[in-house]
């Protein structure tokens, strides 16, 4: 179908491709929301593809390259939690899927007792709800820690020179606190899923 | 056209135009000098019924005489065909109850539609819609329209917008954008003039629900998430009327009317009617008078309410789910649009004044307000508009399929586009040269649950050991929310060839074969329009003669001269009505030529009494 393929070719722009020099910003984990969404409308009004519909060929692919750019950036940007896995990612830190599915060492009775619970209630034993509400509020209370150790982190590794041992060390512990992060993030969606089957499939689909 | 250019060269530029696309009618809107305005058809309408009829003589047409045409030759006409964009048989069956979609046995991946005895795929018969359209806005115009903004709802899937764009291809078209109903909507109301803040744009038409929240800021207007219903609208409350009366007729006059498509129409009718008058009234009428039978039938506001209650709660749940995308609570929305013909009823005011708290504005026509946004859009692309932007969301998730059949998501939805992501793919077995790659739309987990929009298939990989190869795939939704794909070795840099099945719509090769067939029966048209061109040209050139013939500067040529120009005159007026756009093309020409001169004298006289006035001054 030639719309999938209209004569794009793969991008060879000369277009930064890392979102911090696109948005001409340091490469930074604290990022001050205002001043980041004042820079993407900015962006926003120099490349989108409606103000060059009258321009040339080449020009109208660069510019859809370079607010495809501007638009992945700014959605990656202004989440601390993607930006980090992003500028983890950039300095040669993988965040690896595979860690997140071993059970972090602090978590191991909660978890176990929580697949009980969880176990129960698939069976219809409803008497397991209570449990599962109150583990509820301790995953929301530990991502909640963690967000704010997330802060802390973001302060010392911003702190840190470029590159150093100081800012490696840094980067480590926010792999650390993310995956961590990460695997709570599934236990909150699993119990919330047992606990309201509606949303065990998001809004259905309407198509 | 010689000096006359000066007269007429500036009017003749084409024009970008913006066309609403709807379920039930259709509207083109241009950007004038003071703002977005409907262009009217040549009877002074602004709004064209979306119908499209088969007509005796073999020309299919559009608007009112088509809508005349679907109650005394329904089974050559189609209605509410938007409700069959980028669908597949399989989808619309459900349709089919309520619809007297007739479709033919051969259709699969695309609904072929039979209007009397040939068959059309639904961007055909849209393509007739928005030819004339095209046509009425060049004959209000004065100028060529080549390019257009259409809009679509919001919640289009990537199919259905693809078969939106075909439509205006095969109508001669280009189309410069795809916009989203709600958005346009918000653009007509100029709302950033005075409004920082946060909006949302409720859209109930005919056919389709969309809900949009849009953040303001100085002129731009960035959707902040979207969602909808592409089936839910006024239609599903004419069908739910329509029932209602037809089990009262079985029960009154002792026979099923449902198999009798003129008798359908007529009742369909009545109870819009009887809808729209709800609004106003507190208490209509539904009545049918049918081959020599009565049908009546009294119904109070009290008793509309409660029967479409449900279908105004199903509108709130996508507006729920949109306000948590946005991470926006109801109190934080300061104004409130309403979009589309089903918000002038009151129950649906009162729903969405009780969701937002806030009261709607209604100021604008609610069926005209998306063609006057996308005429805006049109501005914007032309680049009269300079203080205005869009930035739009896709409303639906892009994803691959992945081991067990389950889905890999790319692109979420609600993310701002254009948006891109990039994957890597290797091959599974030694030698492998080909990868195939399943791509969907939609939220749900599990393929069977989501959309299939097309397979790729990466064609002739260099043969390798397994998991060697690095494919390196990009996933691009552009600007009008559709999606492109383009491919590379990633150890060679390479661009890599990808053949693509779609799942649903048109092919390439499709496409290129109507707009060819289109073609040749289009000659015949355009013969006629040449014709018609150089009529209006004709008028021009006859027109500035005899003004020049009042001009002082006549009465300094001589005699010769004046001859020559009444004679080239007489000539043109001559071939006028012949029906032959070359003869009259010739003597306009040749009036061209002998009144040279004489355009010459005037700009002289003219340019001569400038500088005296600037003298004075």
């Amino acid at each position: 179908m030639r719309h999938f393929v209209l004569g794009l070719s793969w991008p060879v722009s000369s277009l930064s491709k890392n979102f911090y020099d696109f948005f001409g910003f340091d490469r930074k984990l604290r990022v001050d929301p205002d001043a980041l969404q004042k820079r993407f409308y900015e962006l926003s009004r120099q490349w989108h593809p409606d103000r060059f519909s009258r321009k040339s060929v080449s020009e109208q692919e660069q510019a859809l390259e370079a607010t495809a750019i501007l638009n992945d950036g700014y959605r990656t940007l202004r989440d601390p939690v993607k930006r980090a896995e992003y500028l983890l990612a950039e300095e040669g830190f993988p965040i690896a899927e595979q860690r997140s599915k071993d059970v972090p060492p602090e978590l191991l009775e909660e978890v176990f007792d929580l697949n009980m619970a969880l176990e129960e209630l698939k069976s219809g034993d409803d008497d397991a709800k209570p449990q599962l509400e109150s583990a509820r509020g301790n995953f929301d209370a530990m991502r909640a820690g963690i967000d704010k150790d997330l802060q802390q982190l973001f302060g010392k590794y911003d702190a840190a020179e470029s590159r150093s041992e100081e800012a490696r060390q840094a980067l480590q512990e926010i792999r650390g606190a993310l995956n961590r992060r990460r695997y709570i993030e599934n236990l909150i969606r699993d119990v919330d899923r047992a606990l309201d089957p509606a949303l065990a499939e998001p809004l259905e689909d309407r198509l | 056209m010689g000096t006359f250019q000066i007269d007429f060269g500036e009017s003749r530029k084409s024009k970008i135009v913006g066309i609403d696309l709807g379920t039930t009618n259709s509207l083109v809107a241009e950007m004038g000098l003071t703002g977005p305005r409907i262009v009217e058809d040549p009877e002074g309408r602004k709004i064209s019924p979306s119908v499209v009829s088969l007509a005796e003589d073999g020309h299919l047409v559009a608007g009112e005489p088509a809508r005349e045409l679907l109650l005394t030759h329904p089974e050559r006409t189609a209605y509410s065909v938007k409700r069959l964009m980028g669908r597949g048989v399989a989808d619309i069956q459900e349709e089919l109850k309520l619809f007297p979609f007739r479709v033919a046995e051969d259709s699969e991946s695309v609904i072929k539609l039979k209007l009397g005895g040939r068959t059309f795929t639904p961007p055909e018969i849209s393509a007739v819609i928005l030819r004339q359209l095209k046509d009425n806005a060049e004959a209000a115009l004065g100028v060529p329209v080549n390019e257009a903004v259409i809009t679509v709802p919001a919640y289009f899937n990537d199919a259905q917008r693809q078969a939106t764009k075909d439509a205006g291809r095969l109508a001669s078209l280009e189309v410069l954008r795809l916009v989203n109903e709600p958005t346009a909507a918000a653009l007509a109301y100029g709302l950033d003039k005075r409004n920082n803040g946060i909006i949302a744009v409720y859209d109930f038409g005919g056919g389709t629900f969309d809900i949009s929240i849009l953040r303001l800021h100085d002129g731009i207007f960035e959707v902040l998430a979207t969602n909808g219903d592409t089936h839910l609208g006024g239609d599903d409350i004419d069908n739910l009327l329509l029932n209602i009366a037809l089990e009262d007729v079985q029960s009154e006059w002792g026979e099923d009317l449902s198999g009798d498509s003129e008798g359908v129409q007529r009742l369909r009718r009545a109870v819009i009617r009887a809808k729209e008058e709800l609004s106003f009234t507190p208490q209509a009428e539904i009545q049918l008078e049918y081959k020599g039978r009565r049908y009546h039938r009294a119904m109070d506001r009290a008793l509309f309410e409660r029967l479409i209650a449900p279908i105004v709660e199903r509108t709130l749940e996508p507006c729920r789910a949109c306000l948590a995308d946005a991470n926006i609570a109801p109190g934080q929305i300061e104004e409130v649009v309403l979009v589309g013909g089903s918000t002038r009823i009151p129950l649906v005011r009162a729903a969405v004044e009780r969701l937002f708290k806030a009261k709607p504005h209604t100021e604008l026509n609610p069926d005209e307000v998306v063609a006057l946004g996308a005429a805006v859009q049109a501005g914007i692309l032309a680049g009269d508009v300079e203080d205005k932007l869009l930035l739009d969301v896709t409303p639906l998730s892009l994803g691959i399929e992945i081991m067990g059949g389950v889905i890999s998501k790319l692109i979420h939805r609600n993310s701002t586009i254009p948006a891109s992501a990039t994957e890597t793919f290797t091959t599974a077995v030694d030698g492998q040269k080909n990868v195939l790659i399943h791509v969907l739309q939609g939220e749900r987990e599990l393929v069977k649950d989501c959309r299939s929009l097309a397979r790729f298939d990466l064609k002739d990989i260099q043969p390798l050991p397994a998991g060697l190869a690095r494919i390196e795939v990009r996933f691009l939704i552009d600007a009008n929310g559709i999606l492109n794909v383009t491919a590379r070795d990633a150890r060679t840099g390479k661009e890599q060839s990808v053949e693509v099945k779609p799942s649903y719509g048109l092919t390439e090769d499709q496409v290129e074969a109507m707009i060819r067939e289109s073609f040749d029966k289009a000659e015949e048209d355009m013969r006629e329009r040449q014709v018609r061109e150089a009529q209006v040209e004709a008028d021009n050139i006859l027109a500035a003669t005899e003004k020049a013939q009042r001009h002082q500067t006549w009465l300094a040529l001589n005699n010769d001269e004046r001859a020559a120009i009444d004679s080239a005159k007489r000539d043109l007026q001559n071939v006028y009505h012949s029906n032959d756009h070359h003869a009259i093309n010739r003597n306009i020409e040749a009036l061209n030529r002998a009144t040279q001169n004489l355009a010459e004298q005037m700009m002289n006289t003219a340019v001569g009494s400038a500088l005296k006035g600037t003298k004075i001054d």
